[in-house]
């Protein structure tokens, strides 16, 4: 495979044909906030916290799913970008309800940890506090949909990882809703092989092992990363250890 | 003339007045540095006129919250949000998602429900403050200056903010310091 | 099917038309006034009259005037009724035989019709959509016998490009390019899709189209399928248009049965079959990206853009997208020529638009003039102005991805770039137009509101941002809102445009961006005082103490 010669934040790097900027960035050591992307499964490109300034492209485009080419010049940091950064974010805050003091992720949560690593001290929109339910009907797991992003990764991982297809999106807009088969109860699904990865790959304290209370729950990002590992590259190691 | 310091409790748990007691020697520093002239630790019945620095602790959630709080902007320079409940609304804005009667139902499930001897919603017009329909963060009903997340803010982070504004400068918090729950 | 065959069957459908024919329009605006009961007592008082013979009583598609139907136009006697009821259908029988009658007509040589130039709409109100005889007898069909035969896929799209069509969609990307781009695209499976979404308020062009020459559309997919090595097209169309689909049903069989829709189309060697997708009422999946995936089955949300569905589109594979109103215009430019078309309308615009008019204007319906017309055109002369002795106060052009241009500015041109230029786009063609008593910032409002409900929920900007957007909105015609609302309104409007994944979202803010721009005043007026605002009461940044 040919690599492309690119600059990311005025450092000349080298990346492989067919890599995203964010794999080309993260490789270089340059850091960029995601939320909806996680390894392992294909990105979407939602999120939008992802999203870069590329000389020449007027839009701005999500690293996540944007290739790299040869003498691309990307900028990763701008008072703009933090700007918009820091609104997405505080659009979710507003979006659902996020008690961090109450949540079984508080102080694992992605959500929390990118608020703060932009800036966000507090948030300028109205909160909406709409009302949403819990799901605690199965045996292992539970969700809490005031605390969803709807980032798509539970979906993602259980339909691309498990190949179970439990977890799905219903209604569309704010509506919007992760479901469970047809829209049933969890401890009633069929499908569901209670394999947890779903709740391995949750940014936040939407889903949950059952018991776990404030703080307590940390994900095991290494148990994916080793299953795509060793699927990938036939390595039965996790990328990381 | 020292700088007129105030500190307010409106609808929170005083975990963020615990936190700041434990400012411990700095408390000493800053009581040379400042006047504290009203706060749940100061025996003042009325909120003063010309004070410098406001700290509120917790969310607005009834008349009486919101009736001093207009008080205290129209009488303060400088407000700051102290603690997740006056920042987001936190704990007791949970129970906001249960419509705009959530207030009777509140009070329902508190005062009938729950009672084990006499159940009746209390009720004196001039003594207990009626509940607002929504419990609301601090900016959402008055301008505020600067934001300390915690619930309860570290007193490290409690010091950093106050030690900043009283050496007169803009304050600069990131990173964890800014970090909700 | 050969050439010959088509002929004939042209000749004989010329040669069995009787002297007298009412047009009678079927047409969902004029069903939905009881069109089909008009047409039943019809076919029933030439009958009675014994007048079967020489009438022809033929349900034919829109006959623009949608606002005073049902419409009965009798040939070749020009005359056109309007607001026709059943009971009428007597006296207008009567009226063929020298009898009198008082049922109210329509000039046909008014503006509304003297000004309109028809090639997308040409059979639109004359043929009978449901009879491919009908449209062949209009030299349908001729156009695709002459590519297949005449010219290799490459003069195709050459001959595109040379027409200077651009999308009707909306964007405007140029047709033949998009055409060009598919054709070169490596990859031995490749698609047409047509898309049928139309969903913005008040927007009824291409239902017109497909309710009225469903043939058309047909005709033109098929010549740019094989312009583009495609030999499976899909036409996505809402279930909310259930006649457009109905014609589409009959015409898709119907091509089918004379060898127009297949394999080896008109004893060539160029296969194509089209099937329909029933959309299941998301304005999301007009989106391209979201169109494809729920034609795959998946759920409607759009995806990031590269690649381009001319290089991955549909399943993966290459895939020409084009609108309703793009493919009607194709077998036209292939019969009359590329430069016939590149002569009519304007240098960078080329050909005409369908509009749908409606709103606070006397003349409801569908119009289509050359690009270039100035809006007063369209509006005070065709449309005939605001009702009531009202004055138009602006027109909103693209739906809830456009603008609202004041009437200061109703003598610009109607052109991709002239719109663009004025905050507001092009858009598929519907067209809104309101008096002294619109209230703009309701107007803004109400657009929100639809992109919010609409929005897939997929990305954070779309999704929350509407919420948000819509929220101050909300708050401002209430009056409860302050300055800093307003800033926050405009800083949103910006983000969201910028960050939002398609073109939804990207589009969502130009409503309110462009009743700022030319309204501000109203929101203005709306905005309350901030007591406890920043600023307010000696608010400051430092806590220094009032004396040293």
């Amino acid at each position: 495979m040919a690599a492309k010669t690119l600059t990311i934040d005025g450092k000349q790097i080298s990346a492989e044909e067919g890599a995203t900027v964010l794999q080309a960035a993260t490789e270089a050591g340059i850091k960029i906030p995601t939320l909806c992307h996680l390894e392992g499964v294909y990105d979407i490109g939602a999120c939008r916290l992802c999203i870069v300034e590329i000389t020449g492209i007027p839009k701005l485009l999500p690293a996540c799913t944007t290739k790299v080419s040869e003498g691309m010049d990307v900028k990763t940091d701008s008072e703009r970008l933090r700007k918009y950064r820091r609104m997405i974010l505080e659009l979710l805050f507003a979006e659902r309800n996020h008690v961090c003091a109450v949540c079984v992720s508080n102080g694992h949560c992605e959500l929390q940890t990118l608020a703060y690593s932009q800036g966000m001290e507090h948030v300028r929109y109205d909160y909406t506090f709409p009302k949403w339910n819990m799901d605690i009907t199965h045996r292992l797991f539970g969700m809490d949909h005031n605390r969803c992003v709807l980032c798509n990764r539970c979906v993602r991982v259980c339909w691309h990882i498990e190949g179970a297809g439990t977890k799905n999106v219903s209604g569309r807009g704010a509506k919007s809703k992760i479901i469970t088969d047809l829209n049933m109860p969890w401890g009633d699904s069929d499908s569901c092989t209670e394999c947890g990865k779903c709740v391995m790959s949750c940014p936040t304290g939407a889903l949950f092992n059952k018991g776990s209370t404030v703080g307590e729950m940390e994900r095991d990002r290494n148990k994916l990363e080793f299953i795509v590992t060793a699927r990938e590259k036939k390595q039965w190691i996790a990328a990381d250890l | 003339m020292k700088i007129r310091l105030a500190t307010v409790w409106l609808g929170g748990c005083a975990g963020c007045h615990m936190s700041f007691l434990d400012l411990d020697e700095f408390l000493i520093d800053l009581a040379d540095a400042v006047d504290l002239v009203y706060s749940p630790v100061v025996d003042v019945k009325d909120y003063p006129e010309n004070v410098d620095l406001c700290l509120i602790e917790g969310a607005v959630c009834n008349e009486d919250n919101l009736e001093i709080l207009h008080k205290i902007r129209a009488r303060t320079k400088v407000l700051v949000s102290f603690g997740d409940c006056a920042v987001t609304g936190n704990v007791p804005a949970m129970r906001n998602p249960f419509g705009i009667d959530n207030v009777e139902n509140v009070l329902q499930r508190a005062y009938i429900e729950n009672a084990q001897n006499n159940p009746s919603v209390p009720k004196a017009d001039g003594i207990v403050p009626q509940l607002l329909e929504n419990v609301r963060p601090v900016h959402e009903m008055v301008s505020v200056e600067y934001f300390l997340p915690g619930c309860p803010p570290p007193a490290a982070r409690i010091k950093s903010l106050v030690a900043q504004l009283l050496a007169g400068s803009v304050p600069k918090q990131e990173g964890e310091q800014l970090k909700f729950g | 099917m050969i050439l010959n065959d088509l002929i004939s069957i042209k000749e004989k459908e010329l040669a069995g038309r009787k002297k007298i024919i009412l047009r009678c329009c079927m047409a969902a605006g004029c069903m939905s006034s009881d069109s089909k009961g008009v047409k039943e007592q019809l076919d029933k008082a030439v009958a009675n009259a014994g007048l079967q013979n020489e009438v022809e009583v033929r349900g034919v598609g829109c006959m623009k005037l949608c606002c005073e139907g049902p419409l009965v136009a009798v040939d070749p006697q020009d005359s056109l009724y309007i607001k026709v009821t059943a009971e009428n259908a007597p006296l207008i029988i009567g009226a063929l035989q020298g009898g009198k009658t008082n049922i109210p007509q329509a000039d046909p040589k008014s503006a509304f019709f003297a000004k309109q130039f028809s090639i997308v709409l040409a059979n639109s109100g004359i043929i009978d959509p449901e009879r491919i005889e009908s449209y062949i007898a209009m030299d349908g069909y001729q156009a695709l016998h002459e590519v297949l035969h005449e010219m290799p896929p490459k003069e195709v799209v050459e001959a595109m490009v040379k027409s200077g069509l651009r999308g009707r969609g909306g964007a405007g990307f140029p047709t033949g390019l998009k055409w060009g781009t598919v054709a070169k695209s490596p990859g031995a499976k490749k698609y047409v899709v047509c898309n049928a979404d139309e969903g913005d308020p008040g927007a009824f062009m291409d239902r017109s189209v497909l309710e009225s020459d469903p043939h058309s559309v047909l005709e033109g997919m098929a010549i740019a399928a094989y312009a583009v090595g495609a030999d499976q097209g899909f036409i996505y169309v809402r279930a909310e248009y259930p006649l457009a689909i109905s014609r589409l049903q009959i015409a898709i069989k119907q091509a089918k049965q004379n060898g127009l829709l297949g394999a080896g189309i008109f004893e060539s060697p160029f296969n194509f079959n089209i099937d329909l997708r029933i959309g299941a009422g998301a304005f999301v999946c007009g989106e391209e990206t979201a169109l494809m995936s729920s034609v795959e089955g998946k759920r409607g949300t759009p995806r990031p853009r590269p690649p381009f569905p001319a290089e991955s589109g549909l399943f993966g594979c290459p895939t020409l997208l084009n609108n309703v109103e793009t493919f009607a215009n194709v077998p036209a430019i292939y019969r009359k020529g590329a430069e016939w078309f590149a002569g009519i309308g304007t240098e960078k615009s080329k050909g005409t638009k369908v509009f749908a008019l409606a709103g606070k204007i006397k003349n409801t319906g569908l119009i289509e003039v050359p690009m270039g017309t100035p809006l007063r055109t369209i509006v005070e002369e065709m449309g005939g102005g605001a009702p009531d002795g009202g004055t138009i106060k602006a027109v909103q052009t693209g739906g809830p991805s456009g603008g609202c241009i004041p009437s200061q500015h109703l003598d610009t041109p109607v052109d991709y770039e002239s719109l663009g230029k004025l905050g507001s786009i092009m858009g598929s063609g519907g067209m809104i137009v309101m008096d002294q008593t619109t209230n703009m910032v309701e107007i803004a409002r109400f657009f929100m509101e639809f992109c919010m409900d609409e929005s897939c929920g997929k990305c954070i900007p779309c999704r929350a941002g509407t919420v948000q957007m819509h929220h101050i909105l909300d708050k401002i015609v209430n009056r409860k809102a302050t300055a800093r609302d307003l800033a926050k309104l405009e800083e949103l409007c910006d983000m969201v445009r910028n960050t939002s994944l398609c073109g939804l979202g990207q589009t969502a803010p130009n409503p309110t961006m462009s009743t700022l721009r030319f309204f501000r005043n109203e929101y203005e007026a709306l905005l309350q005082p901030d007591p406890f605002g920043p600023h307010a009461n000696g608010a400051a940044k430092q806590p220094e103490p009032a004396t040293k």
